[in-house]
């Protein structure tokens, strides 16, 4: 393949190149390493991470445990919990999916596979150092931003290099049509460095004054969520459900609705965790209307899933794919109508510190998030490595422990947030009833914790197998319910 | 929608929105806000802090306390903040001037610690609470802190420092006594400064609960 140069590609005189290949195959086998490695990588995370969320989480129910160390105390192994599932498996694992889907959609083979294999070999290590720092002691305490500042500028320069990626590969796109999925991952590659260059500059290298810092602390925490996991989980929503199905999304103009309404209203989302709080009501006002108005791009990407789906939803019955991805599309309206009810402020001032938000990160993150990549890897690594799942039943076992296990932490949390919740709001109420409330359902978060990572080491494991082609030689794909027959 | 310019331009400007709305307007407004002078004392509202309590700020975030512990006292009647004594009246912007990094928090899976200095004042209940929280508060799910502290002999006289009245599986042997470390004196001295009950024009305290 004759690659422009570097150098060539970034110039603004380089007229872009059109390339002879359009077939898919070798423009998946071209995305093959790096999407590999970020793909590896964040499932590794995905494990550790959650092993130091289920520890906090017995943590809660059991602060004796293991509480003599200063590195495994409850207020580091937190945020190192989340750190390492948002910055570790999520933010990879969307990259990985990002730059597959931007390869098939731009219509070419990657470009520069080296800037994103460095890429991603970088963004591992100020993971690594950025995680260590917080159980060192050094982290933080500011709430997605904890990592020390020894470690982001590392991230920063794995970012950039897949930022310069992103912008070759838009520019070289065979022309015509731009499909909806890709305004999602351009918005979303454009907006994550700016989220995160100014967060960074504001709260961690330059400080400024205690009382602005609030403020910016939670535009940068929501929109992390709203304009960097959400896009990309939305853009393989809309890359997958169609594809599966093989018929085309319902309506375009429900998607243009959908995607600039969420451009304009998530953004001013953030101050709904502040309600109540030492900034000026005009800003948390507009916060908590912005929020409301997520109804608007939620219910249009709903109906425009939903009516793409009508008439095959058997296909959920055969395809891994497309089970994980509706599973974690119907759990982005959930979440999405959830959050935007916890910003009206009668509700918000009940469910406002308790469980009920962990509950309501987790629907988000897990639910939906992190089941759409796992559909979206179900899709993608076959192509790459060229070997099928080799066992349909394990992939059945992932979904139904992943389901069954994410569906009861986020009952319990928002259940016992809720009594929680009660009680502290209660004038008549004491504190300690706010805390045995919760206990019960804090035990059972616990439990689905081991659910949860059951179904990620079946995962991992059958990744592995994938990595080195073990298993015998399968005809077809792996599908779910006709294991035997198969031939589609 | 294939082009696109238009994309870039529309996904930057909706974006802009919000970044001066959420970002540039408080960093510019909240950013340079000043202490108010203190007609009674001569001295300043937020009242200066000592060094310890300053670097004490540290030691609460490198401990993560924030992920248990709020400080901020909402008003009413949006919450029942007040009325459950959480502080006096409501906490705000020029409350926090004093901090380096704002502890807003987002839980009170512990009690909020918006004025634990007017609640507990002494720094000897901080340390035994630190050290074995459940010699304190027997039904408490708040971790020990023992790493923290250090348990030496006593030669010759007992210390100074020591931490006085401590029971539970964790307490010294005769003999023995247990001494705080700098992050932990830090520590206290940080928690006991948290008092905002001071009169600010701003946040007169509600007349009827």
């Amino acid at each position: 393949m004759n690659q422009p140069s570097l150098l060539s590609s970034l110039h603004p005189a380089t007229e872009p190149d059109t390339l002879d290949s359009t077939d898919r195959a070798k423009i998946d086998a071209s995305t093959r390493l790096p999407v590999l490695l970020f793909f590896g990588s964040a499932i590794f995370w995905l494990l550790l991470g959650s092993f130091l969320g289920l520890l906090s989480a017995w943590k809660m129910t059991n602060p004796w445990l293991l509480d003599s160390m200063g590195w495994l105390t409850f207020g580091r192994l937190r945020p190192a919990h989340l750190n390492a599932v948002a910055y570790g498996w999520a933010a990879p694992a969307a990259i990985g999916v990002g730059l597959w889907l931007t390869a098939r959609l731009c219509r070419i083979p990657l470009l520069h596979s080296k800037l994103l294999v460095s890429a991603a070999i970088i963004w591992n290590l100020g993971i690594l150092v950025g995680i260590c720092g917080i159980l060192i002691g050094d982290g933080r305490s500011i709430e997605w931003l904890e990592f020390p500042a020894y470690s982001t500028p590392i991230l920063f320069v794995s970012y950039a290099l897949i930022g310069i990626w992103t912008i070759i590969m838009f520019r070289f796109r065979k022309p015509g049509h731009i499909y909806v999925s890709q305004w999602y991952l351009f918005a979303a590659f454009l907006w994550f460095p700016w989220l995160y260059a100014t967060a960074n500059i504001l709260l961690v290298w330059q400080p400024v004054q205690g009382p602005a810092q609030g403020a910016i602390n939670w535009w940068y925490a929501h929109n992390v969520l709203g304009l960097w996991f959400t896009p990309i989980g939305l853009a393989s929503a809309y890359y997958f459900i169609p594809k599966v199905i093989g018929r085309p999304i319902h309506s375009y103009y429900l998607s243009i609705l959908g995607f600039w309404s969420l451009a304009l209203f998530y953004s001013w989302n953030g101050l709904h965790h502040l309600i109540g709080g030492p900034f000026p009501a005009w800003l948390i006002s507009a916060s908590v209307v912005a929020s409301l108005m997520m109804f608007i791009p939620v219910i249009t990407t709903a109906i425009n899933h939903h009516m793409t789906m009508q008439g095959h939803f058997e296909a959920l019955k055969w395809s891994p794919t497309l089970r994980f991805t509706v599973f974690g599309a119907v759990a982005y309206t959930v979440v999405s109508l959830q959050g935007s009810s916890m910003a009206i402020p009668s509700l918000n001032t009940i469910t406002h510190f308790t469980d009920y938000t962990i509950g309501h990160a987790h629907l988000g993150l897990y639910a939906f998030f992190t089941m759409m990549m796992f559909g979206a890897m179900y899709y993608i690594v076959p192509r790459l490595v060229g070997w099928e799942w080799p066992s349909a039943s394990m992939i059945r076992w992932h979904f139904w422990l992943s389901a069954v296990g994410i569906i009861l932490m986020v009952s319990a949390l928002t259940l016992g947030g809720l009594l929680q919740g009660l009680a502290l709001y209660d004038v008549k109420s004491t504190f300690r009833s706010s805390l045995e409330f919760a206990t019960p359902f804090r035990y059972l978060r616990g439990v689905s914790g081991f659910v949860l990572m059951a179904g990620q080491i079946i995962f991992a494991i059958l990744f592995i197998q994938m990595l080195l082609k073990l298993g015998t030689p399968k005809k077809g794909p792996a599908l779910l319910g006709k294991p035997d027959d198969a031939t589609v | 929608m294939n082009k696109l310019p238009l994309i870039f331009v529309g996904a930057f400007l909706t974006f802009l929105s919000a970044w001066i709305g959420l970002v540039a307007y408080p960093t510019l407004n909240l950013g340079d806000l000043q202490p108010l002078p203190d007609e009674e004392t001569g001295g300043f509202l937020p009242p200066t802090t000592s060094g310890s309590a300053v670097a004490g700020q540290k030691v609460y975030a490198s401990s993560g306390c924030v992920y248990c512990h709020s400080q901020q006292v909402r008003w009413s009647p949006l919450s029942t903040d007040i009325a459950k004594g959480l502080g006096a009246r409501q906490t705000v912007a020029r409350d926090y001037l004093r901090e380096k990094v704002t502890y807003l928090g987002t839980m009170r899976t512990g009690p909020d610690l918006s004025n634990i200095g007017v609640r507990q004042p002494d720094a000897n209940w901080h340390h035994q609470h630190l050290f074995e929280p459940q010699t304190i508060t027997d039904w408490s799910i708040m971790p020990s802190y023992r790493y923290l502290y250090k348990t030496r002999k006593i030669v010759g006289q007992p210390s100074e420092d020591a931490v006085q009245g401590l029971r539970g599986p964790n307490a010294p042997k005769p003999g023995y006594e247990v001494v705080p470390t700098e992050d932990a004196k830090n520590l206290v001295a940080y928690l006991l400064s948290l008092k905002r009950n001071y009169k600010l024009p701003e946040a007169p305290e509600p007349t009827e609960p």
